[in-house]
């Protein structure tokens, strides 16, 4: 284990935690403001990446590529909330959970259709394709670098958002407190409408942004959603800053788990079972520790204030 | 002078500044109905909650036949003898008006928690629930779900579940809020035939009930008892008058 | 302070009280009973088999109604307790010891321990991170099996015996695995419905309703509920015992995040709360994929809006429409 190594796969993990990051918040905000369970949030962020491959191809261009996805993904995150998300805001969980799920089912298998079940993939755009030398003269790819950037600038833009405007005041209102919201003549339904399309962004935008680093394909979204819950359940519920702690946490815990928990326990066993436990242990991680962090915190690292 | 039942030493609790309850002391003797009164917002659903256990004082203690109790959860409170009503009706609503107390008797017979017995059938719950539904005049509404009663009969069902506990304390959250005046008068009869029983905490806005049934009353204002006594004497209290009943014409 | 239930009222099901209820479990388990009789009169026999995988569905959704439909607490990852129970069924197998009567103990001991430990976890919470986090341990479960390169990692483990019961080569036959299945689905029917209407069962369904009366009354609603979760896990750990024995093969997708969303349904289709309406949906569910996926294999294509127009449109699933077709008797 070099320190070039670790560095890179520190990058990576941070890499990895701003994309769950991206996911996260949205819908965080969703659970938070409208006590609203969405397992379709992941179905959005493989939809933004298939937009990105399908836009990107048209235009040939990643940057207009990735414009017209994210419009695309808006759109068609509106009309699933228009047509569906809409009349389940009364509804109980379970309810929630069923319609959602078919949702998923459904999206799942109309993204086989139309772009066939094989991974697709979108170029690195000719502008990022370099790579940074890192010390040691180990080179880092820039896309990712960018990547990094980009969701460090969306994360600032979110604090920014509910942080320090009125929409941002009212959202964290609600987090803590919809009817008292409600009760303040604010439009709730409006309200809701725009959390709903800010989180189909911010998923769409993840999924585009991923489009060029991992494979794109039926089911993506499936993987990425349940981290997503991991991350909201450590960060707590409504908590944009606690999303962001607990995604960089696990993508770093789940990144360098993977990679270094074999040399780990070869101190303490042999290689064989080492690599047995050390796959088992590393897939694992992030799942204890969220047990971890619940057996200690029930409310969550960071939980937003209000809640009880 | 007998033992007091519950004893309130020095409780408080705030939530961020807003202090709730500030420094509260106050105890009920055995068989004594205290009454609390106070203008809305001054904490005194708070202070029954802090009492039940569904909140915990920030500092204080709260003394329960002898012992501190805390710390405990509403479940071993409730075990040890402390039952209470709450301001908004909360029954079962799909269990019968029978198996409502019953749940309230289960928790005092062996094996609370059989996982075998049926529970329907068990006389060991039934009859004991049937007293205490007699008790309360609703006997002849055992087999009706809970949530198809009226509200005054929601709020003697309430009671009734509380009085299935054997409970050496009652804790009662406005039993009289929100119910009709012919209703009301039959609660209000039918807590005088409970007192000298049970030692009861009564937080109640309905003034000719509290000074018809209390023997003692404390006023509670912005979280802190600012008078408390016989009820001629906090009825004629200045400060009393000010803060509170004047407004009540 | 949310002293909502994790369910509105609308999921309750009162716990079956009159007479007339046994009717239609009666009706339903007569039917399950005559299937191989049909069969032999000219049915196709793949319709045996078909029937044998909803009986052991219909095991994991009715231990799931325990909990969901009972007690109020919608678990996102049970499909992990029907997954364990095959794993541990797989690997005894594997390892040379198919007795029923030494792997049963085994696949709930293990069951059992799992759902303490990570119901003592998620009990904690209540709502939306209940389900998100029954979900997250599912899914650690999944993870778990896909890792065990010994037993088939990802590609899964194929069994090359059967179980024997005290030595019987009962599993043998199609028809003799059937009645098998059909005993258990029998015996953990019985079981479920005598715990909804014993003592611990009527504290249960109380505190779906209104767990804070449930616990100023002197329970525990969460070590009452943890016990539920417990049982609910030990009895989804013997659907997996069978699941094992029917398939001849346990891979990690028998306890994918989509499989616990399947149970719910099932749960959900027959009439929540309701426990044979857990066997009705599960039997419903199965029959209509099986049709739809012969239709085209793009089947959930046609399968996840139908599902969302049931949760939008119907209420109380299909035990509640035959209620209402029976002269509305209500609850």
């Amino acid at each position: 284990m070099t320190t070039g190594l670790l560095l890179v796969q520190i990058l990576n993990g941070l890499q990895f935690g701003i994309l769950l990051f991206l996911v996260a918040a949205g819908l965080t905000l969703v659970f938070g403001v409208m006590d609203f369970i969405n397992l379709a949030h992941g179905v959005q962020y493989m939809l933004g990446a298939y937009l990105a491959v399908t836009f990107v191809a048209l235009t040939g261009s990643f940057v207009l590529g990735l414009v017209l996805a994210l419009a695309a993904a808006l759109v068609f995150g509106l009309a699933l909330e228009f047509l569906v998300f809409r009349h389940l805001y009364e509804r109980d969980h379970l309810d929630q959970v069923l319609a959602t799920f078919g949702l998923i089912l459904l999206l799942n298998q109309g993204v086989k259709i139309i772009w066939g079940a094989a991974p697709l993939s979108v170029p690195v755009p000719e502008f990022l394709s370099g790579n940074v030398a890192l010390l040691d003269g180990i080179l880092y790819p820039t896309y990712r670098f960018a990547l990094i950037g980009a969701g460090l600038a969306v994360g600032l833009l979110l604090w920014f958002v509910v942080d320090r405007t009125r929409t941002g005041m009212l959202l964290r209102a609600g987090a803590s407190n919809a009817p008292m919201v409600s009760a303040l003549g604010v439009d709730i339904r409006k309200l809701f409408m725009i959390v709903f399309a800010f989180g189909t962004m911010l998923a769409g935008f993840a999924g585009a942004m991923a489009a060029p680093i991992l494979s794109v394909e039926p089911g993506m979204g499936d993987t990425v959603l349940i981290l997503a819950f991991v991350v909201i359940v450590i960060g707590g519920i409504g908590s944009i800053r606690g999303a962001f702690v607990a995604a960089l946490i696990v993508g770093l815990v789940d990144t360098l788990g993977r990679s270094f928990m074999n040399d780990l326990l070869r101190l303490f066993m042999s290689a064989p079972s080492a690599r047995a436990t050390g796959a088992a242990l590393s897939s694992m991680l992030i799942y204890l520790l969220m047990a971890v962090v619940l057996f200690l915190r029930p409310e969550g690292l960071l939980p937003s204030r209000g809640r009880t | 002078m007998k033992q007091p039942v519950l004893t309130l030493e020095s409780v408080r609790k705030s939530f961020g500044a807003l202090k709730v309850t500030d420094d509260v002391s106050l105890s009920v003797a055995p068989g004594e109905l205290h009454a609390l009164i106070g203008p809305n917002g001054a904490g005194k659903t708070t202070l029954v909650h802090q009492i039940s256990g569904m909140l915990k004082p920030d500092s204080g203690a709260i003394r329960f036949r002898g012992e501190d109790i805390s710390a405990l959860t509403p479940e071993k409170r409730a075990r040890r003898g402390l039952a209470r009503t709450f301001q908004i009706t909360s029954t079962i609503a799909s269990l019968s008006v029978l198996e409502n107390v019953a749940l309230g008797v289960q928790a005092k017979v062996a094996h609370p928690l059989s996982l075998f017995r049926n529970a329907a059938r068990d006389a060991a719950l039934n009859r004991p629930a049937l007293a205490a539904l007699e008790a309360v005049g609703l006997a002849d509404r055992a087999e009706v779900p809970a949530g198809r009663l009226s509200h005054g009969e929601k709020r003697a069902l309430e009671l009734a579940m509380a009085l299935a506990l054997e409970p050496a304390a009652i804790l009662l959250d406005e039993p009289l809020a929100g119910v009709g005046r012919e209703e009301g008068e039959r609660l209000i009869e039918l807590l005088s035939s409970l007192k000298g029983r049970y030692a009861m905490l009564l937080v109640e806005h309905d003034m000719a009930a509290v000074f018809a049934l209390a023997d003692k009353v404390s006023v509670l204002v912005y979280g802190r008892v600012i008078a408390s006594g016989e009820p001629a004497a906090v009825r004629a209290d200045p400060a009393v008058r000010e803060a509170y009943l004047g407004e009540e014409g | 302070m949310s002293t909502a239930p994790a369910l509105a009222e609308t999921v309750a099901a009162p716990a079956p009280r009159r007479r007339g209820r046994l009717l239609l479990p009666i009706l339903l388990f007569g039917l399950l009973a005559l299937a191989p009789l049909a069969v032999s009169l000219g049915m196709p026999s793949g319709w045996l088999a078909l029937l044998t995988r909803a009986m052991i569905f219909a095991i994991a959704a009715l231990s799931l109604d325990l909990i969901l439909g009972v007690g109020g607490l919608v678990s996102f990852g049970h499909a992990a307790f029907l997954g364990i129970g095959a794993y541990v069924t797989g690997i005894m197998i594997t390892e040379g010891q198919a007795e029923a009567l030494l792997i049963l103990p085994v696949v709930l001991g293990i069951c059992a321990l799992f759902a303490a430990i990570t119901g003592a976890i998620c009990l904690r919470t209540r709502g939306v991170t209940f389900i998100m986090i029954t979900l997250a341990f599912g899914q650690m479960v999944y993870f778990l099996a896909q890792a065990l390169s010994a037993y088939g990692g990802d590609d899964g483990l194929t069994l090359y015996a059967k179980s024997t019961i005290a030595g019987l080569d009962l599993f043998s036959t199609r028809t003799g695995f059937f009645y098998c299945v059909l005993a258990a689905l029998a015996g953990c029917y019985a079981l479920v419905r005598i715990l909804v209407a014993s003592r611990f069962g009527r504290i249960l369904r109380a505190a779906r309703e209104n767990p804070v009366r449930v616990s100023v009354t002197g329970f525990d609603v969460t070590r009452i509920r943890l016990v539920a979760y417990v049982i609910s896990g030990m009895v989804a750990g013997i659907a997996g015992f069978f699941l094992a024995n029917h398939t001849d093969f346990v891979s990690p997708a028998f306890m994918s995040w989509q499989r616990s969303g399947e149970l719910i349904f099932m749960a959900v289709l027959g009439g929540v709360g309701s426990l044979h309406g857990a066997i009705i949906g599960a039997i419903a569910y199965l029959i209509a994929e099986d049709g739809l996926s012969h239709l085209t294999e793009h089947w959930r294509v046609i399968f996840g809006p139908l599902i969302i127009l049931f949760v939008l449109f119907t209420r109380g699933g299909i035990v509640g429409m035959l209620r209402k077709l029976g002269g509305g008797g209500g609850a």
